[in-house]
């Protein structure tokens, strides 16, 4: 089996806190993996973990086959690991466009150039809007960041990732403050990813994640309580017990 | 909005020159006809603007806060000085080592500035300026200690034009290496580079996460402003003929923040004008009042940073912005 993303024995602990607990964790290349779990479970720490964004206290992370353990977030990425932020990190006083032009010039290699013009960086100005316009972003290309609604800048949040072409997508609550009307068309567009496009999303809506992923883990306190098709989790007890009350529909 | 439809012409032409710019660069010609009699000062104006210009594109740009700025453009001084008083007097040969020179110290003390929080990176840029002060004061064999530098002579610059007794030639320099250098940082700031600094200093957690290594990205604009201030301190060392102490001193760091915060960093244009105006109100309210100008310039200072955010670059962008909202209101 081809694996995009492993763990072996992940640990985080926060003073005496373990926020993540002896986690292995094996995603499938081209999975639509769902990550769900109570308020508080471990879930963004996890991810992290995965992105470098946090050191492990103890336990590996291995990226399509390669130990990235100690490598540094920004050389995860080069790597084709790209994530969103459940809380939007953004740059408030860019444009939409300069905001989406600078993460694909990472990706191209040219972010470093210091002579030409942003502008005359034709190929990754072309793809920023080219991008913009699959999202529906392109009517707000040229205003800023920070006058935009939540909703929207959530839109600039997933597009950052997106410009990295990322080979592994961890969305970590995408729909988050987005308007119900306009979270389906998001869910659209991550749906319509290329295939070989492996995902792990975090999201607290069932509906969504049942209708979204092919596997799912669930993480209760740190530790992974189980994981399997969605058939599987949601005719679990232990899980039904988690979620008491909430009702899962598979 | 479709493909097809979109308009790119904002993001391409944020490069352009605006004929307020043009007229700009006039002003050093202009400042020449009508204050001959005061190129001294004139050339110290263009001097500490190329000095500011370096502190904006570490602090403005990057968001790297420094104290100690003056580190390397003393360390710029000295080189250029001491090279010109052991008989190689080429001023440009004089800029390029001394630009070398605190290019190297930027890029070695760049891995200490960028550990650690902003009261971090003000205490090591702020130590490693003390130090340095201390090392040339004990060295006096090499660098004259308190008394200065002395014995520079500096050969005709491009071989034609020596520096004569009005200043006539050293103006001209000061200005066109200021311009030069201008142009150069203007084509960093809109280039992706540049717009990965702001990246930076707009949410510096971020940027790793869209694949930018962003210690390298702050080790390389140090650098360069690094030596943006070795020249500027070079120019000071070769139209002057002579290297004070106080080239290193923590005083002159300090004035170089106040000055950057009162033109607004940020903004290229805001290095320069802060510097014109620090330094005409410095020349004014010295000769008024000798012992008490220093008070008034706190005072403006302290009014700057309440009432104008973003110093007098930050006011002008606030005008012409109500203004074109105005003339969009009037239509
Ligand atoms: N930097 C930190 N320092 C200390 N404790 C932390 C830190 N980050 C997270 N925690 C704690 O770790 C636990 C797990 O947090 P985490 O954010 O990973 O949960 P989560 O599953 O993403 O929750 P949610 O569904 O609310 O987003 C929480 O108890 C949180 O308070
Ligand atoms: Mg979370």
């Amino acid at each position: 089996m081809d694996y995009a993303l492993q763990t072996r024995n992940l640990a985080k602990n926060f003073g005496g806190f373990t926020a993540t607990n002896n986690v292995s964790l094996n995603i499938e290349a081209g999975a639509r993996h769902a990550l769900i779990g109570p308020n508080g479970a471990g879930k963004t720490t996890l991810i992290n973990l995965l992105t470098g964004f946090l050191e492990p206290t103890a336990g590996r992370v291995i990226l399509q086959g390669e130990d990235v353990t100690r490598l540094g977030q920004h050389q995860r990425v080069k790597r084709g690991l790209a994530r969103t932020f459940q809380i939007n990190r953004l740059f408030a006083d860019l444009t939409v466009l300069e905001s989406v032009t600078m993460a694909v010039n990472e990706r191209l290699g040219v972010g470093a150039r210091f002579w030409k013009p942003v502008g005359a960086h034709h190929q990754a100005v072309d793809e920023a809007v080219a991008l913009l316009d699959s999202l529906r972003l392109l009517d707000v290309a040229h205003a800023t960041t920070r006058s935009l609604a939540y909703g929207k800048q959530r839109l600039i949040e997933i597009a950052l990732a997106l410009a990295m072409k990322p080979r592994v997508l961890l969305l970590d609550e995408p729909a988050a403050g987005v308007p119900t009307t306009e979270s389906r068309e998001l869910f659209e567009s991550i749906a319509a990813l290329p295939r070989d496009v492996t995902i792990l999303l975090i999201e607290h809506d069932m509906d969504l994640v049942f209708r979204f992923a092919d596997r799912i883990s669930v993480l209760v306190g740190g530790a992974l309580l189980t994981h399997g098709t969605p058939e599987v989790i949601a005719s679990d007890p232990k899980v039904r017990e988690v979620y008491l009350g909430e009702a899962i529909c598979a | 909005m479709s493909l097809a439809t979109f308009d790119l012409s904002p993001l391409r032409r944020a490069d352009r020159w605006h004929p307020a710019e043009l007229a700009f660069w006039l002003l050093p010609v202009a400042a020449y006809l009508v204050f001959p009699d005061n190129l001294v000062l004139l050339t110290q104006i263009a001097i500490t603007a190329l000095f500011c210009l370096s502190l904006d594109l570490i602090l403005g740009y990057a968001g790297i806060v420094s104290l100690g700025h003056a580190a390397f453009f003393g360390f710029g001084a000295y080189a250029a000085g001491l090279l010109a008083a052991n008989g190689i007097g080429d001023p440009l040969a004089g800029l390029a080592v001394a630009a070398l020179a605190s290019a190297a110290l930027g890029f070695v003390t760049s891995f200490l500035v960028l550990r650690g929080s902003d009261l971090t990176r003000l205490m090591v840029t702020l130590g490693i300026a003390m130090m340095l002060y201390e090392v040339a004061n004990k060295l006096t064999d090499l660098t004259g200690g308190v008394d200065g530098l002395q014995g520079i002579e500096m050969t005709p610059l491009l071989g034609r034009f020596s520096f004569d007794l009005y200043g006539k030639t050293a103006y001209w320099y000061a200005v066109a290496v200021l311009f030069l250098l201008f142009w150069a940082a203007r084509r960093l700031v809109h280039s992706p580079f540049g717009l990965s600094l702001k990246g930076i200093r707009l949410n510096v957690a971020r940027m790793p996460a869209i694949g930018a290594p962003v210690n390298a990205r702050l080790s390389a604009i140090y650098t360069i402003g690094a030596a943006y201030a070795g020249i500027a301190g070079a120019l000071l060392a070769q139209t002057t003929q002579f290297v004070a102490l106080d080239v290193l001193s923590f005083n002159r760091s300090a004035e170089l923040m106040l000055i950057l915060v009162l033109g607004g960093s940020g903004s290229l244009y805001g290095a320069v004008i802060g510097t014109i105006v620090f330094m005409s109100a410095h020349h004014v309210l010295s000769d008024m009042n000798p012992e008490y100008w220093q008070f008034w310039l706190g005072a403006l200072l302290v009014l700057v940073v309440l009432f104008a955010r973003d110093g007098v670059m930050g006011s002008v962008r606030r005008l012409s912005h109500a203004a074109g909202g105005r003339r969009k209101g009037e239509r």
